[in-house]
């Protein structure tokens, strides 16, 4: 497994959505490819042969009847938000002025 | 005149019953401890001192009035702020969420309110649970009350050093990689992870959802298995929960303090010692698989060769989950924005993120976000969850050879605030005796084995279950726990030093 | 802008392959995956709770009913039901996605390999391959502010989350090949046999306006073979996704835009750009969507707030024992049944009224006589008040109680029209408006001769004429009586009884 190059760490940080410095691309960069270098030896054990556990326990089927419980009210929807408009959660232009 | 807060809770709860204290004492005491302490500890992000009274006053009074009461009404409790709690600002430890007030009480919080426990406040964390000390909440550290200067474990160090600082004698914690055991082993206190789904996940804000669990923190075995009566047992809104009756955890520990552990048969996990553990450590938990060959349990060893990867596939599971779980951070319906306007919510999302975010978080999202990525996921992800499948083979195949597994919790006793924190790759090998279980989903417990001789700092002794065998971890602890207290002449607990305390 | 080519013109030079992605919202009480109402039209957030808003801590549970609905439409399609299926989360942030992931179906979706025949208007039939139908839930909705209320231009937005987590199944076909000039007319076919299919199963309301059947069509166009040479050895070319063509008569438009535009920029040596694109509706044009610097990466993942599906197949077997026919075949059935002539019964189909007659001859009505109301004095009606034969305030089984009395004779057909002007105006029953309105027909002899008797005192030169053979001047008498009567006698008996007493028979 090869490290990580800060073009990768401003591709992930682009699709994570969070913003980064160039100084903070270049330390995450290091620290990423450490990481990455340790825990990469997974690969090594795990044969074809090895089913993944997504679960510990094999549980199934595990649903819920279709009745209806209280939802909250608007204002407690709403109460935490940064900004709301029209009994809606307000968020700035969707698009840029590029698009 | 009895200090109250150096008390038990279960010890508490019967006092109360006798009469000889009222919760609105036990309560007031908490508080008084917490307010001469706090400065020096910061085990608490948030003191409800109002909320805890009036709880405590209505369960006195319920008691005067000769009302049935649950086992531990009137006891206080302090709950760690990973959990949601209606009308109580919760923070999961990160700037990102300040001031967030939940419209909602988790699961496990409406069954504390049930238990009618007063809620003493919201305990210290690292930032949404990612670490192993701490030092890494968006608010401060917590200390660690037997040495100042030194962690006090995490995740969840808040939780165990209010217990450690008798500051509450009750604690809950949530455990993804052993963030409830490990800061019980470096601060002399019980914690327990429950076997996955024994306790409703819902309102627990999630780092690793196939990992996480909630359990309960204490002084001691039995009040960790009283507690864990309240918490667990099957919750409709999490589909991961276990759809099964409860077993009586405080009469298991009952029966393992009266009965000791004739016939048991206790296996020494190979991988998990020798190597990179502490020489106190590595003798404190001789002395202790003595003492259980005192009570009648065979000792032998048993070899788990997966664990090796168990590290490895554990920080890339975690990751990849919390990456996506930590994703609604964005700044839309709660929490922090930044905003200096006239740009994009994708630009905002990501300003957001930057600001409200620490760097432990921001590194395990990337790392979380690069595993899962086009290209790498069979390798890693895929290759993880493999790893997972062999750690359960192998605590299948132990758990054929014996009833309870045993290593020291953790492999060093705690190191001092602000010694790994540059250094993420040495903080995560702090968890390396407790991360199999998360991965398997079993139960496992620690307790206090001693002081380490060379530093006299706590030493934590792990036992783990099959899943679905919880009960087990409380009898085998009860009466190690017993057995060890007997040797010290009170609880480890009583050997801490006396903190500093303001006036 | 609009090409210049035709959609004529764009089949004749090239061969089209295309797709479609069907979105089916489920009609279930609850939504996918928390216990809030799936309503459509609420106030905004007012049918959200800690899980559909994403708050930290919730977590998911699954509708049981939205698994039963999601298969037993993957049945109706022909899919083979997966032993064991899970869910994902697809990762993306957009502000109407509370939780910035979406929780889908990815590598184990419960419904796959189905196929579908379509019936084209000439009876043709199209088999349709299904590659997969899948559970996943849907978004909120974003209102526009500023500009011109399009999401292009805006100064901000506004998040509603009562749609966010409504249970949807998408229906993705295999690509669809060979189709030439037919391409429009199958897509539309398909689209609207897969309405019918959840009708008819009763798991949507399948209301395209509503936005509960909502389409995303794949097109791309590749270079005809030339002579002699195998068309699948021809490469294909780059596709567009418009999204959310959302009635039948879209998605012909889109293809026939899309088509054309595409053909336009082959046919000038430029590349088609391999993109999602939007309709609109106002021209009939596609817009492209945000371009893109880099692909998405979604980075699907086993959700693990949820646990695999795994349906017993004895259940999976009830299910399908229960299924309805499927729509072609029912409405060959009907035809049948009904002896409905083609035309009659395209009309029935075009106005939505197969059940409204099904259920009205059920309700015991003739099926010509249900038919000749549907389609007659009601969709009359419907059309005036722009609304749905089906939304009118009258049951099939008004509709088949009308009829009862008209067979009965109590009834005339204007009587009976101004009964069900009673019961469309909210005045009960047919049964019920004829009380009230006292509309019986007169069915009494002697009241009835004697109403003769004077007319016909009145215009003995009639009376003359009836006697002298000229048997139709009795339509004057007939006119007559019914007046004295104020129409609610039975015309034909008023005949023969002018004739009786004209004693000509
Ligand atoms: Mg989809
Ligand atoms: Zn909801």
């Amino acid at each position: 497994m090869s490290s990580l190059e800060k073009s990768d760490v401003a591709r992930l940080a682009a699709l994570a959505r969070i913003d980064m410095t160039d100084a903070d691309q270049d330390r995450m960069a290091g620290q990423l490819s450490a990481i990455v270098d340790a825990v990469a030896k997974v690969s090594e054990v795990a044969g074809d042969d090895i089913p993944a556990t997504s679960h510990p326990l094999p549980l199934v089927n595990v649903h819920r009847e279709d009745v209806v419980r209280p939802s909250l009210t608007q204002a407690d929807a709403l109460a935490a938000a940064p900004a709301a408009e029209e009994g809606r959660f307000r968020v700035p232009q969707i698009l840029g002025e590029e698009a | 005149m009895t200090d109250w807060t150096r008390k038990g809770a279960l010890e508490m709860a019967d006092a109360m019953a006798a009469g000889e204290v009222t919760s609105v004492e036990l309560t007031q005491a908490c508080l008084d401890r917490i307010a001469a302490v706090e400065a020096n500890v910061h085990a608490f992000l948030l003191v409800d001192a109002e909320g805890a009274l009036a709880t405590a006053a209505a369960v006195d009074a319920d008691r005067a009035a000769g009302k049935d009461l649950p086992r531990l009404a009137g006891v206080p409790i302090a709950i760690k702020d990973v959990l949601v709690t209606k009308g109580m600002e919760t923070t999961a430890g990160s700037k990102i969420l300040s001031g967030w007030i939940p419209p909602y009480d988790a699961t496990v919080t409406a069954k504390i309110r049930e238990a009618r426990m007063p809620i003493l406040g919201k305990t210290n964390m690292d930032e949404f649970a990612m670490g192993s000390s701490t030092e890494h909440s968006g608010y401060g550290p917590t200390h660690n009350p037997w040495d100042l200067d030194r962690i006090p474990g995490g995740s969840g160090g808040g939780s165990a050093a209010a217990l450690a600082a008798w500051e509450a004698p009750l604690a809950i914690g949530s455990d993804t990689g052993g963030s409830i055991r490990q800061p019980a082993s470096v601060t002399g206190t019980v914690g327990v992870k429950p076997t996955y789904g024994g306790v409703s996940r819902y309102g627990a804000i999630a780092l690793a959802s196939s990992l996480d669990q909630l359990g309960p923190c204490a002084r001691s075995v039995e009040d960790a298995a009283a507690l864990h009566q309240v918490m667990g047992g099957h919750d409709p809104m999490d589909a991961t929960s276990l759809d099964e009756p409860l077993p009586d955890f405080v009469a298991a520990a009952q029966e393992g303090r009266a009965n000791g552990l004739k016939g048991l048969k206790v296996a020494v996990i190979k991988e998990l010692g020798g190597e990179g553990y502490q020489a106190g450590v590595k003798q404190r938990f001789e002395e202790s698989l003595d003492l259980l060959r005192g009570l009648g349990a065979e000792i032998t060893e048993v070899s788990c060769p997966s664990f090796e990867y168990a590290l490895a596939a554990y920080y890339l599971i975690l990751p990849s989950e919390a990456s996506s779980n930590l994703a609604k951070f964005d700044s839309v319906r709660f929490g922090l924005r930044v905003d200096e306007g006239g740009t994009t919510i994708e630009r905002v999302m990501a300003a957001t993120r930057a600001e409200g975010f620490g760097d432990e978080v921001k590194r395990r999202i990337m790392l979380g976000t690069y595993a899962l990525s086009a290209g790498y996921y069979d390798a890693y992800y895929g290759s993880a969850q493999k790893v997972r499948t062999l750690i359960q083979r192998d605590f299948a195949a132990a758990f054929e050879q014996a009833d309870v597994l045993v290593s020291p919790t953790t492999p060093t006793t705690p190191f001092k605030l602000g010694e790994q924190l540059d250094d993420p790759l040495a903080m995560y090998l702090n968890d390396v005796a407790t991360i199999p279980a998360n991965l398997a989903g079993i139960p496992g417990m620690s307790l206090p084995s001693g002081l380490a001789p060379e530093d006299n700092l706590p030493v934590g002794f792990q036992i783990l279950a099959p899943a679905r065998e919880d009960a087990r971890l409380y009898r085998v602890g009860a009466a190690l726990e017993a057995a060890l207290t007997a040797q010290w002449g009170g609880s480890l607990m009583a050997q801490a030093p006396e903190l500093e305390v303001a006036r | 802008m609009s090409p210049q080519m035709s959609y004529a013109d764009a089949m004749d030079k090239f061969d089209p392959v295309f797709g479609i992605e069907v979105h089916v919202e489920l009609n279930t009480k609850t939504k996918m995956f928390c216990g809030c109402a799936n309503e459509f039209g609420a106030e905004p957030n007012t049918q959200v709770c800690p899980v559909c808003l994403g708050l930290p801590g919730a977590m998911p549970v699954t509708n049981q009913k939205a698994v039963e609905s999601a298969i037993r439409l993957g049945l109706a399609l022909g899919c083979q039901i997966r032993e064991s299926s899970r869910f994902a989360r697809k990762n993306y942030f957009y502000p109407d996605l509370a939780k910035d992931y979406q929780i889908s179906q990815y590598d184990e979706p419960t419904c796959y390999e189905g196929s579908l025949d379509v019936v084209l208007d000439d009876g043709t039939v199209v088999t349709i391959g299904i590659e997969r139908a899948h559970m996943e839930e849907d978004a909120g909705k974003n209102t526009h502010k500023g500009g011109t209320g399009g999401i292009q231009g805006a100064d901000y937005s506004l998040v509603d989350y009562n749609r966010g987590g409504v249970p949807l199944v998408e229906i993705v076909t295999k690509p669809i090949e060979g189709m030439g000039d037919r391409t429009a007319e199958v897509a539309r076919a398909y689209v609207a046999t897969i309405r019918d299919i959840v009708k008819g199963l009763g798991i949507s309301d399948g209301r395209m306006e509503q936005g509960s059947v909502r389409a995303d069509v794949n097109l791309s166009l590749r270079a005809k073979a030339a002579d002699g040479e195998d068309q699948s050895a021809v490469p294909f070319g780059k596709r567009s996704e418009t999204k959310n063509v959302n009635s039948l008569r879209a998605i012909e438009r889109a293809i026939h835009h899309e088509a054309g535009r595409q053909a336009e920029l082959l046919l000038a040596g430029k590349p088609v750009v391999q993109e999602t694109r939007h309709w609109q509706e106002g021209d009939g044009t596609t817009t492209p969507g945000r371009s893109k610097e880099e692909a998405e990466d979604y980075r699907y993942f086993p959700e693990p707030d949820l646990l695999p599906v795994e349906p017993s197949r004895e259940w999976i077997e009830e299910l399908r024992a229960a299924l309805p026919e499927h729509p072609s075949k029912m409405r060959a059935r009907l035809q049948q049944e009904w002896g409905f002539s083609d035309l009659e019964m395209r009309d029935a189909i075009n106005a939505d009224a197969l059940v409204l007659i099904t259920d009205t001859v059920a309700a015991g009505a003739a099926p010509q006589a249900a038919r000749k109301w549907w389609m007659g004095e009601l969709a009359r009606v419907a059309n005036e008040r722009d609304i749905a034969l089906e939304a009118l305030p009258v049951t099939p089984a008004d509709i088949a109680e009308l009829q009862s009395l008209v067979d009965s004779g109590a009834l005339n057909d204007k009587l009976a029209r101004q009964a069900l002007e009673g019961t469309l105006a909210g005045e009960g029953s047919p049964a019920a408006v004829v009380k009230a309105r006292g509309l019986e027909v007169v069915s009494d002899d002697s009241a009835l001769e004697a109403a003769v008797d004077a007319a016909l005192a009145a215009q003995p030169d009639v009376l003359a004429k009836i006697q002298d053979g000229k048997v139709q001047a009795a339509g004057a008498i007939v006119g007559a009586v019914m007046q004295a009567t104020k129409g609610q006698a039975d015309a034909g008996r008023v005949r023969e009884i002018i004739l009786k007493r004209a004693g000509v028979q």
